[in-house]
């Protein structure tokens, strides 16, 4: 029975060592090409947001606060008319990594799920993905702030 | 042992059921692939005038039910059995189908083997003498299998190279104890199998070594060689499974890569289509075998064909809690001439 149960573990690795040499290779190079040009964009152009606000004279605090509230909103503005998909299909990281990435992953399961109600569609499903994202983001800031409370001072 | 029975899993009918008539459904990306004018139906939007796609795929599933009973000279209230299965949780697409077209239903799952799950079930049913005549029939939809399998449809993600699009289709085919048409000889159940793939990214190589199996175990069970047949067409392996059922099927003594193709790779035109690895879904196989092998088998172009649909039988609670995937794949042999 053990030595069965052995022959069939060697045989799956032999048979996932097969299929790794049938994939294809992604092509990192093009994928990371098209990353940074896009999220470099998005960064430029949230600085150029920056800018703008600033010679509207708002000051340093309210910038911060102007410049991912609008990026959220183009975010989800270009997710619902259906750009976003296809931009993130080619630029990968580079526009999942920007707040407006973010944005997408909150709206895209909103809309989807919107059939099956605003409760138990909409609201309920709406941190599908940004939900693990919500949680040990908060976490870890708590576990860095009591570190920093007992350690720092 | 069974008077039927042929080796290990093969069944041989004394009274091959005959396919009198099929009909083939598809969206309309598969509309523009290379076998489109082929399908009976080909729909300008994968909504269907329905509120939600799994509404839409249960019409397409009933829809395509009434066309092939239409094109088979039949009455609705002429088929006895109506076998057919889905992607979607507890089957919603055949079960609200069978609803309003009120035929004695069995609902099958074995995910896209379900084709050939239930022509050898109807076979059985049909040879058995208990039923004159009966459908299988089966459907898959992209958006809804998109939404219960992996992510929404406007995340801003990227599909690996070994990923397959799920087709928008359906095939429905009728079978008869008697009447014109092709027959089903053969049909060779297939064992799951798991050699402990667990890339949901990469089904085709979950389900190759199912596919392999049930290929070779019937050529061992018949006594056929590849040769027997003019085509030898698996259902959704795309690239990737193909090559590796190809080359296992290979080791077990059988040379099949003359006559052997897969639906996934003969709906799209991957490159020009975006479609990475192939096809896939229930309704891969079955619009490819309803729409384009059935009438080449029609006008004599194919004689004889394998066919094996085959199914990852992952559910999405499977997948989170870390299982491998396990594959099944059923093969049913339709020929013209019985006697050859």
């Amino acid at each position: 029975m053990e030595n069965k149960k052995l022959q069939s573990i060697n045989k799956q690795q032999e048979y996932n060592e097969y299929v790794q040499q049938k994939i294809p290779k992604p092509t990192y190079f093009k994928n990371c090409i098209w990353a940074f040009i896009v999220g470099g964009l998005i960064c430029v152009f949230g600085q150029f947001l920056a800018n703008i606000f600033k010679g509207m004279g708002l000051n340093k605090e309210d910038v911060a606060s102007a410049v991912p509230m609008t990026l959220v909103f183009l975010g989800a503005f270009f997710t619902g008319l259906g750009v976003y998909d296809q931009l993130g299909k080619r630029a990968g990281a580079g526009s999942i990594v920007p707040i407006t990435g973010f944005a997408n992953s909150i709206v895209s399961p909103a809309m989807e799920f919107k059939r099956e109600g605003y409760v138990f569609g909409v609201a309920a499903k709406m941190f599908v993905l940004a939900g693990p994202v919500l949680v040990y983001g908060y976490g870890s800031s708590i576990i860095v702030g009591l570190l920093y409370y007992f350690l720092g001072r | 042992m069974a008077s039927k029975k042929l080796g290990k899993q093969t069944v041989k009918f004394d009274h091959p059921p005959v396919i009198i008539g099929t009909a083939a459904t598809v969206g309309p990306k598969e509309g523009q692939g290379p076998l489109s004018s082929y399908f009976d139906t080909v729909l300008s939007d994968d909504l269907y005038g329905e509120n939600s796609w799994e509404l839409a795929e249960s019409k397409m599933l009933r829809e395509t039910v009434k066309l092939a009973v239409q094109k088979s000279d039949k009455n609705i209230t002429d088929m006895e059995y109506m076998l057919s299965g889905d992607l979607l949780n507890q089957l919603m697409s055949a079960t609200f189908a069978a609803r309003d077209l009120g035929i004695p239903f069995f609902g099958l799952y074995g995910a896209c083997s379900t084709m050939t799950e239930s022509l050898s079930l109807g076979s059985m049913l049909i040879d058995g003498g208990y039923a004159k005549h009966l459908v299988a029939v089966t459907s898959s939809h992209f958006s809804a299998a998109e939404r219960q399998f992996r992510f929404p449809l406007e995340l801003g993600n990227q599909r690996p190279l070994t990923a397959q699009w799920t087709v928008t289709g359906s095939g429905a085919a009728i079978l008869a104890s008697y009447g014109q048409g092709p027959r089903i000889t053969h049909v060779t159940t297939g064992k799951v199998i798991d050699l402990g793939i667990k890339d949901a990214n990469n089904m085709g190589a979950a389900m190759a070594p199912a596919a392999a199996d049930t290929i070779a175990t019937h050529f061992e069970d018949t006594g056929f060689a590849p040769e027997s047949y003019d085509l030898i067409v698996t259902g959704d392996l795309g690239a990737i499974g193909k090559e590796i059922t190809q080359e296992m099927v290979y080791d077990r003594g059988y040379n099949i890569a003359k006559v052997y193709n897969d639906c996934g790779l003969m709906i799209f035109d991957n490159k020009a289509q975006d479609t990475h690895a192939g096809g896939s879904g229930c309704g891969c196989s079955a619009s490819v075998f309803c729409g384009y092998i059935y009438q080449q088998l029609q006008k004599n172009k194919l004689n004889r064909v394998l066919l094996i649909s085959t199914g990852a039988l992952l559910s999405t609670t499977s997948a989170q809690q870390g299982q491998s995937i396990p594959g099944i794949a059923h093969a049913v042999t339709i020929t013209n001439n019985v006697k050859g």
